[in-house]
């Protein structure tokens, strides 16, 4: 089977993927009983890809992408970011490659209450050392995502579609290596959801890389790659051949 | 790092803002604690400053001879009602000699007590001081009517009663009192003069008393043969270090004290000045005991502090998730919380400090429309204690929860609902 996940992997021979995992392991200890959600999981991503990480509730997709996106430690297996050996790191340090590498997108926004649409996108920023006006990056990074006309608006004033275009551009913010999608149109009617693939796919198409974590086929199918796991093993992994294309709230097949 | 620090305090008061009921109980504790220590002090400092007032009237060119020695700083034995026997009529007397104490303007010795004065069929309990003929020299106040009584009657054991106004209120009302009799003790006295009203001073009521020369008083009325006290008025305050020399010098004679050290002295000399001391450092620690007592209350403010942190911790666990998830370290979710502790007892501290104030205010107003001469004081010190002592507990109290909220795992703060 030529996939175009091996061919990556051929073609990053030579050079550093961006993300290397070798038999990762997680289990969660309560008490006397160990549950392991994560049992040997390897695979490489390179700069640029879009895979979806796919599988159904309790399949440790959620668990994997916390792991991979520096908000928990792995139990054991090797976890490698651009060559640099991450189970080694501290908080304060994982703290500080989540600020400049990752951007995150949650199910349920997690944007702060009470707070402007602009305040929320310049989080990340204030935590950031020296990224200049801050205010100016957080406007532009709205208006990307067609959003520049709610910067004053309070989170709780907007439909549930801006909420997470707010999300995507709070991730976006710090120009991120990589954005993590965790079931970012779970919450959504699915005309907002196909404008957030849509996004997600013109991210992807300038140069980001993005993992999208979801149970539905037919959102996963907007990646290049999918990578199916189910409790705790990946079962499959292979570039999708028959691409969906969101577009003008449509999507094409 | 200032644009950042300036950040988390706008992060705290929108937070604050946000919960306005639950954020003015939380300061509550702390506004009334740092309000009573601003009342107390400044209330505290009015009283001390209309009690020194008051002594100051009496004049700070004073020397006062009190029984019994004493350390420097304490007050001597016989101020804490311990009857020393050591001063006499003859001390007066050789005090009065200008060889011995030359800037001495007068001199006046005192044996005091209590007693009933009648007239016809009304009586009147009050004080009775048998004093020396420079009485009205020494401690000011004047005649209203009448004369004061002559040097030879304060030997002869004459029976004269010069009475304070209240005296001649409470006895005889609108009668004429010159010439009248009075009766003391089974002793029948001639009124020969009455003080003009004078009022309270440094705790004693010029108004409510008899004087009789000191003599009378001794032999006749108290059956003793020494003085309570001594006052000699200096000619003027840059001689009353020489003056207290001259005045131990002369009693150590007159007491066959050979010990010039003064560890033997079984007398104390004060000036009003150092008594002004004396009350001033009491009158202090009574104010700043009571100011403790009532920063004790900030402790129990604190707690509220504390309690209403560590709810705020949990209800904001998702925020603390997200921000730890866009890369805040544990240092900063932790001061997040620690600057809005601060914020609450800081802003609780200031309006504790102006209701504070504004109360002192409104009792030196009272005081003063009461005809008291109270003086509004806030001591910018107490201010500075107050925001202190006010930040102080915001950091104390909110250390835990801010550190609860610093060690939340990140992915169980996103999960948490």
């Amino acid at each position: 089977m030529t996939t175009l996940a091996t061919q990556n992997r051929s073609k990053g021979a030579g050079s550093t993927p961006l993300i290397n995992v070798q038999n990762l392991t997680k289990s969660y200890t309560a008490g006397e009983v160990v549950t392991k959600v994560l049992q040997g999981i390897s695979f490489n991503i390179e700069k640029g890809e879009f895979v979806s990480i796919m599988g159904p509730s309790g399949s440790g997709k959620s668990t994997l992408m916390h792991i991979l996106g520096f908000l928990e430690k792995a139990t054991g297996g090797h976890y490698e970011f651009e060559g640099k050996d991450i189970t080694k790191l501290q908080d304060d340090e994982l703290a500080k490659m989540r600020n400049e590498k990752i951007g995150f997108v949650f199910q349920a926004f997690n944007l702060l209450p009470r707070t402007t649409v602009l305040e929320n996108v310049k989080l990340p920023l204030t935590y950031a050392v020296g990224k200049g006006d801050i205010n100016e990056t957080a406007k532009q990074v709205l208006e990307s995502v067609g959003l520049g006309h709610r910067l004053d608006y309070y989170t709780n004033q907007i439909s549930g579609g801006e909420k997470q275009r707010v999300a995507i551009a709070r991730a976006l913010v710090n120009n991120p290596t990589i954005i993590f999608a965790d079931e970012p149109t779970g919450n959504l009617d699915s005309k907002s959801g196909v404008q957030i693939m849509e996004i997600l796919q013109r991210l992807n198409n300038a140069g980001n890389t993005i993992i999208l974590v979801t149970h539905e086929t037919y959102t996963s199918e907007h990646a290049k790659r999918i990578i199916q796991i189910k409790d705790g093993k990946i079962i499959d992994d292979y570039p999708v051949l028959n691409r969906r294309v969101a577009h003008d709230g449509e999507t094409l097949k | 790092m200032f644009s950042k620090f300036s950040q988390s305090v706008a992060t705290s008061i929108t937070a604050l803002l946000a919960n306005k009921a639950r954020s003015f109980l939380t300061m509550l504790g702390i506004i009334i604690g740092v309000g009573a220590v601003i009342v107390i002090m400044a209330v505290g400092a009015g009283a001390q400053s209309l009690i020194l007032a008051q002594v100051e009237t009496l004049g700070t060119n004073l020397i006062g001879v009190m029984p019994g020695k004493s350390d420097e700083a304490g007050p001597p034995t016989s101020a804490m009602g311990i009857v020393i026997t050591t001063l006499t009529y003859e001390d007066v007397m050789a005090l009065r000699e200008k060889s011995n104490v030359p800037n001495a303007v007068d001199v006046v010795g005192y044996t005091n007590g209590t007693g009933t004065a009648n007239w016809g069929s009304n009586s009147y309990d009050t004080n009775l001081k048998g004093v020396t003929v420079g009485y009205i020299e020494v401690e000011g106040g004047e005649l209203d009517n009448g004369r004061f009584f002559s040097k030879e009657e304060e030997t002869n054991l004459s029976r004269v009663a010069v009475i304070g106004s209240t005296v001649k209120k409470e006895l005889f009302g609108e009668s004429e009192v010159i010439g009248q009799r009075i009766k003391i003790k089974k002793h029948t006295f001639e009124v020969i003069g009455v003080m003009a009203e004078r009022g309270t001073v440094a705790f004693q009521d010029y108004d409510d008393q008899i004087l009789m020369p000191i003599k009378t008083m001794q032999k006749l009325i108290a059956g003793v043969n020494y003085l309570g006290l001594i006052r000699i008025k200096i000619d003027s305050e840059e001689n009353i270090d020489r003056a207290i020399s001259d005045v131990e010098m002369t009693l150590r004679d007159q007491h066959d004290i050979a010990d010039l050290s003064g560890d033997s002295d079984d007398f104390s000399v004060r000036s009003a000045a150092e008594a002004l001391d004396m009350i001033t450092v009491i009158t202090d620690a009574l104010r700043y005991f009571l100011a403790a007592m009532a920063a004790l209350s900030l402790i129990v403010g604190g707690i509220g502090i504390m309690n209403i942190m560590l709810v705020s911790v949990t209800e904001r666990t998702r925020e603390i998730g997200l921000r730890k998830a866009v890369g805040a370290n544990n240092f900063n979710i932790m001061s997040q919380f620690l600057i809005e502790a601060v914020v609450v007892t800081l802003l609780g501290g200031i309006i504790g400090i102006i209701g504070g104030a504004v109360f002192s205010y409104l009792i030196a107003v009272i005081a003063n429309f009461m005809g008291y001469d109270w003086a509004f004081v806030v001591s910018l010190l107490s201010i500075v204690l107050a925001i202190a002592v006010s930040t102080a507990v915001g950091l104390i109290f909110g250390l835990y929860p801010a550190r609860k909220a610093s060690m939340l795992e990140p992915v169980e703060a996103l999960r948490y609902e």
